[in-house]
């Protein structure tokens, strides 16, 4: 009987500082034993358990597309004890990971769908892993257009400047990026997520919407999205919640009877709107 | 399966064979009170007792356990498991609620979808001899949570104190197996039993007459204005929670030994403590008592029943008896059920 409990050891690849606040880093990890990397074999939204020895483990959204095989990268916000202890890894260094954990997006509903991505701030991360696999030459046929809508505060708080860079010269994705203020430098557009949403106004005509970020965003988002024509069921969010296990035995992250661990971290609206608000 | 008589004199010398395959866990004596502990002889075994008032559950789910050591080294880290080097466990004297409680725990951490190795590894094979209730405290409600002084379930042998004597109700074929040696009991001490049990279960008549009722009460009540005045007195300080025999909620710690090497450990958590939902931002999705006495409640009398259709609190009244505030489950959930 495999133990769900024991972590794998990766090694420490890239480090890229994603903000100009330096808070803001994504790991590019490799397995240290091929046969972890079968084992390993994730979905887009799903997270992992972070482990460093010594400080402990916290769960962190998979950022990297499954298409990139060998590698997982995470971009983790320093903010408690485990991720100050991951910012200050090298290159070269040995952490463990276990997992993949959660439900993930439901990718294969969304095929034949156009899809609508909406992210804000730091939590863009799962939905980085959904674009690419959706703009993998492999899959790209199978799903309808691709729209992102994507804001940061500022403009030093985006994140992965350099996909957004070469998703902006592709044809085959529409991207609006925004910032809610510019600085001397900014050219693109200001202004937050909601309003650009309503701007942009993407069709709710077969398509799917994922909404990740900030509280007050998908606050201000749903309604938006639900005007546009958006069903509730058609609405897709990723919760975030304190967790241990990772596989709903240690009993902290439920909603209702549900374990974000578990049975999420992905709902629907419709769901989230038959659970108790306590998130 | 027949029932058979075993003579109290009889419990020694079947607690020193079984002791030779099992390591054999049994009520003790032990710093003032009595407690479930592995047993060296059977002259320590304390029969004559209510319950304990820790949860034997703690032989398969420890309150502290070592998931697993590391070591760095110039090569990498080495994880080893510590190795579980101790024959099955026996649990002996088992009261019926604390029996139940194994096979709820059981739903929780052998479940399809994840398999817990660390409860599994000391459930497997263990055994369970029970001890009917024949005088409840005033504190038991098994009976409220579907439940019973004589239960069976979670047990492979039922033992009735007749007086200078044990009735055994067989259960599983081990049960059987393990009295096949001895007398089959007459019609008279059956009707002896029969009548015991029917005085404890009288002396404990269920408070909530509808149990579906309760569940549906608590299915549409998350938001009812009950929890505002059923939590006021909780002073948040956990005991329910540890001294119930079903909270399986743990916390994932570790501890450095030096630079190179430490373990992982886990310790029971629960859900009346402020840090047990606390996010790394500040927010907390269960900031007061409030949210926390109506997480307790909703999950054994709601979220359990949803997810395996059985309550998730076997009525054994620890946490009534215990609590410094005279909290008592019995008259939140009873005010749940008659709530408009």
């Amino acid at each position: 009987m495999a133990n769900p409990y024991l972590p794998v050891p990766m090694t420490i690849g890239n480090i890229i500082t994603e903000t100009d606040a330096r808070d803001i880093k994504t790991f590019e990890l490799s397995f240290r034993d091929e046969s972890d990397v079968d084992r390993f074999d994730y979905v887009c939204g799903q997270f992992a358990e972070i482990g460093i020895f010594g400080a402990g483990e916290c769960p962190i959204g998979i950022a990297s597309s499954p298409m990139d095989k060998g590698t997982v990268q995470f971009t983790v916000k320093r903010a408690g004890r485990v991720t100050r202890s991951l910012h200050s890894c090298e290159e070269g260094m040995e952490i463990h990971i276990r997992g993949p954990y959660g439900n993930g997006f439901p990718m294969e509903d969304m095929e034949g769908s156009n899809v609508v991505v909406i992210g804000g701030g730091f939590a863009f991360t799962t939905l980085r892993s959904l674009t690419k696999f959706i703009l993998h030459t492999e899959n790209r046929d199978r799903f309808g257009d691709l729209t992102v809508i994507y804001g940061a505060r500022s403009p030093g708080d985006l994140i992965y400047k350099y996909d957004l860079s070469e998703w902006a010269n592709r044809d085959d994705i529409d991207l609006f990026v925004t910032v809610d203020k510019g600085d001397e430098t900014w050219t693109g557009r200001e202004g937050f997520v909601p309003t650009v949403t309503e701007e942009v106004a993407p069709s709710s005509e077969n398509a799917y919407t994922i909404v990740c970020g900030p509280p007050v965003m998908i606050r201000f988002t749903i309604p938006i999205l639900t005007e546009l024509g958006f069903k509730p069921d058609r609405i897709i969010n990723s919760l975030e919640m304190r967790m241990k296990c990772g596989i709903g035995k240690c009993g902290r992250c439920n909603i209702g009877d549900k374990f974000v661990c578990k049975d999420g971290p992905v709902f629907t609206y419709e769901q989230l709107m038959n659970m108790p608000q306590e998130y | 399966m027949e029932e058979k008589i075993i003579d109290k004199s009889e419990i020694g010398p079947l607690l020193s064979k079984l002791k030779e395959s099992y390591q054999v866990i049994a009520p003790v004596r032990r710093d003032g009170d009595i407690s479930f502990e592995r047993i060296d002889s059977a002259d320590e075994v304390v029969l004559e007792f209510s319950n304990t008032k820790k949860v034997p559950k703690s032989v398969f789910f420890p309150q502290e356990e070592v998931m697993f050591v590391y070591s760095r080294s110039e090569s990498g880290t080495e994880i080893k498991e510590p190795p579980l080097e101790q024959a099955a466990s026996l649990l002996f004297g088992v009261r019926p609620c604390d029996a139940r409680s194994f096979s709820l725990l059981d739903m929780v951490f052998d479940s399809e979808d994840y398999k817990d190795i660390y409860y599994i590894r000391r459930r497997e094979g263990a055994k369970v001899i029970g001890l009917a209730c024949t005088s409840p405290r005033q504190t038991c409600f098994c009976t409220t949570v579907g439940g019973g002084p004589f239960n069976h379930d979670g047990m492979d042998l039922l033992l009735v104190d007749l007086g200078g004597k044990y009735l055994a109700e067989p259960v599983t074929d081990y049960g059987e197996e393990l009295t096949e040696d001895f007398p089959a009991a007459a019609d008279a001490d059956k009707q002896k039993r029969d009548q015991m049990r029917e005085n404890a279960e009288k002396c404990m008549k269920p408070i909530v007459a509808d149990l579906d009722d309760l569940k549906n009460k608590l299915d549409t009540g998350f938001e009812s204005d009950f929890w505002d005045e059923l939590h006021t007195k909780c002073i948040g300080c956990a005991t329910c929670t540890y001294l119930c025999p079903t909270c399986h909620c743990f916390d994932i710690y570790e501890e450095e030994e030096d630079n190179n090497s430490g373990y992982r450990l886990r310790l029971w958590d629960s859900c009346s403590l402020p840090l047990f939902t606390l996010h790394t931002s500040g927010h907390n999705p269960r900031p007061s008592t409030k949210e926390r006495v109506r997480q307790r409640i909703m999950h054994k009398f709601n979220y359990f029943v949803t997810n395996f259709n059985e309550f998730g609190c076997v009525g054994c009244g620890r946490c009534v008896q215990n609590c410094p505030v005279n909290l008592d489950i019995r008259d939140v959930i009873s005010k749940i059920a008659v709530s408009s």
